[in-house]
């Protein structure tokens, strides 16, 4: 399936991932977390060949206007309504290595912060011309980008008076299925980031800045979008180099 | 002071939120046009080797509840214990499987359901074999990083007796929280978040 078949493959086991990094399970702040949240030990395994391995995603799979929402839903001539954004930047593992061939999904609300999706209630109107959805392949380099417009904060029933700052949701996948990552960017600047319960999950300060997107002003587009750049980093892969290995694993 | 060793954090996690499925099966979410199919809704074609077989189950919250807003992933060995991947270097996986499927729990019952074969069985790093295993990952809202497990298969008694993941078990009777038992070609796994028999989950 891979586009990248002439590169060594990597069969190294993958980090162990930080998990102080991360938000724990069960956060009571985000309510939702209380009874979906794991109570027991996670169990830790070194990684195997079921787990250093995963899907990969080859080009063929993607539309032409996979990577643009303005335009990916609209009708003919037509354009979702917004401020348009470029979505840029680069997929690299802990040791700083790009990862090619990564497929990264993304979705989000529209410019009012309304989901096209039917459990969704705020009051806010749907853009007939915007779906939320797109997706991309990294390059070589392990770069992706797209255009969209920027969506909009919205209310969420958790406490009374809670709201979700602007942010995209990214899911990624990388080389090996322990690297499969859901996760979202927010925009530089934004206050309601740091009232948000869904990104204080995330007990680290500098963890959070990892998920906030800078404006990118040398990649703006003049007279038409800016840019903001967003790396996602997956979990990296030991050498294999003085691993004990079977013979013909 | 020493060396910068250079290493990046991992990006952290966050929920795959209520609307999970508007990026990862529109089609389901009913966003049509945009992509042709969702992707992993077919994992085996008519040529495809090995056992058909279904697996189907729940993912069930603290109160009893199944999620009907989740969405369910599984990768896993072909027929002869091989990964459709280029980082498998033991030879090469049926072309006909694609190993990886992914399905959004039902809105009504909350129940996902993979069409799939049987997979061999690969190897432990030190060579001792593991059972046939079909590896998941859930994400859902309220599910703050994705929730990895294993699923085996009851008929395997022999096999799931000596493999090494389930022998790192210490609660033995919590072993059978990852064993999905057989009625006709349909194993039924059910995933349970808390509780008493909440499921080993793993980080792997
Ligand atoms: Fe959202």
């Amino acid at each position: 399936m891979s586009d990248f078949s002439n590169q060594k493959p990597e069969t190294g086991a993958f980090f162990q991932r930080d998990r102080a990094w991360h938000a724990p399970a069960l956060t009571p702040g985000y309510k939702t977390s209380v009874l979906r949240s794991p109570q027991k030990a996670l169990l830790s395994l070194d990684g195997t060949i079921s787990e250093i391995t995963g899907p990969v995603f080859g080009h063929s799979i993607l539309g032409e206007l996979d990577n643009d929402l303005i335009h990916n839903f609209a009708k003919p001539g037509e354009s979702a309504i917004g401020e348009r954004i470029i979505v840029h930047g680069r997929v690299l593992d802990e040791r700083g290595q790009p990862v090619r061939g990564a497929l990264l999904e993304f979705w989000q609300a529209n410019a009012g912060g309304r989901y096209r999706h039917k459990k969704e209630t705020y009051l806010a109107p749907l853009d007939p011309n915007f779906g939320g959805c797109g997706r991309a392949i990294t390059g070589e380099d392990g770069s992706y980008r797209f255009r969209t417009v920027k969506p909009g904060p919205y209310p969420w029933p958790n406490g009374v008076n809670d709201w979700r700052p602007a942010h995209i949701h990214f899911s990624i996948f990388g080389h090996g299925f322990a690297q499969r990552l859901i996760t979202q960017m927010y925009f530089e600047g934004d206050p309601m980031i740091w009232k948000c319960p869904i990104v204080t999950t995330i007990p680290d300060r500098n963890a959070i800045e990892q998920l906030i997107a800078p404006l990118d002003w040398a990649n703006t587009i003049p007279m038409d979008a800016r840019a903001y750049k967003f790396d996602i980093v997956l979990r990296g892969r030991r050498s294999t180099l003085f691993e004990n290995r079977m013979e013909g694993n | 002071m020493v060396q910068d060793l250079g290493y990046l954090k991992e990006s952290p996690s966050q929920t795959a939120g209520p609307y999970v499925h508007i990026g990862c099966t529109p089609n389901f979410a009913g966003i049509t046009g945009v992509y042709d199919t969702d992707l992993g809704t077919v994992m085996v074609n008519d040529r495809t080797l090995g056992e058909r077989i279904t697996v189907r189950g729940r993912v069930i919250d603290g109160a009893g509840a199944p999620l009907k807003d989740a969405l369910v992933e599984i990768w896993q060995a072909d027929a002869a214990g091989l990964y459709n991947s280029p980082s498998e270097l033991r030879g090469t996986a049926d072309p006909n499987f694609t190993g990886w499927g992914r399905c959004p729990t039902s809105a009504d019952d909350g129940i996902f359901t993979f069409e799939t074969i049987k997979p061999g069985r690969a190897p432990y790093k030190d060579g001792r074999r593991m059972a046939p295993h079909i590896t998941f990952w859930i994400v859902a809202r309220g599910i703050n990083i994705g929730l990895h497990t294993r699923m085996y298969f009851a008929d395997e008694a022999e096999a799931n007796a000596e493999d090494p993941l389930l022998a790192r078990i210490e609660h033995r009777h919590r072993v059978a929280t990852l064993v999905a038992p057989r009625e006709g070609s349909v194993y039924t796994f059910d995933i349970h978040l808390q509780g008493d028999k909440e499921t080993v989950f793993l980080d792997i």
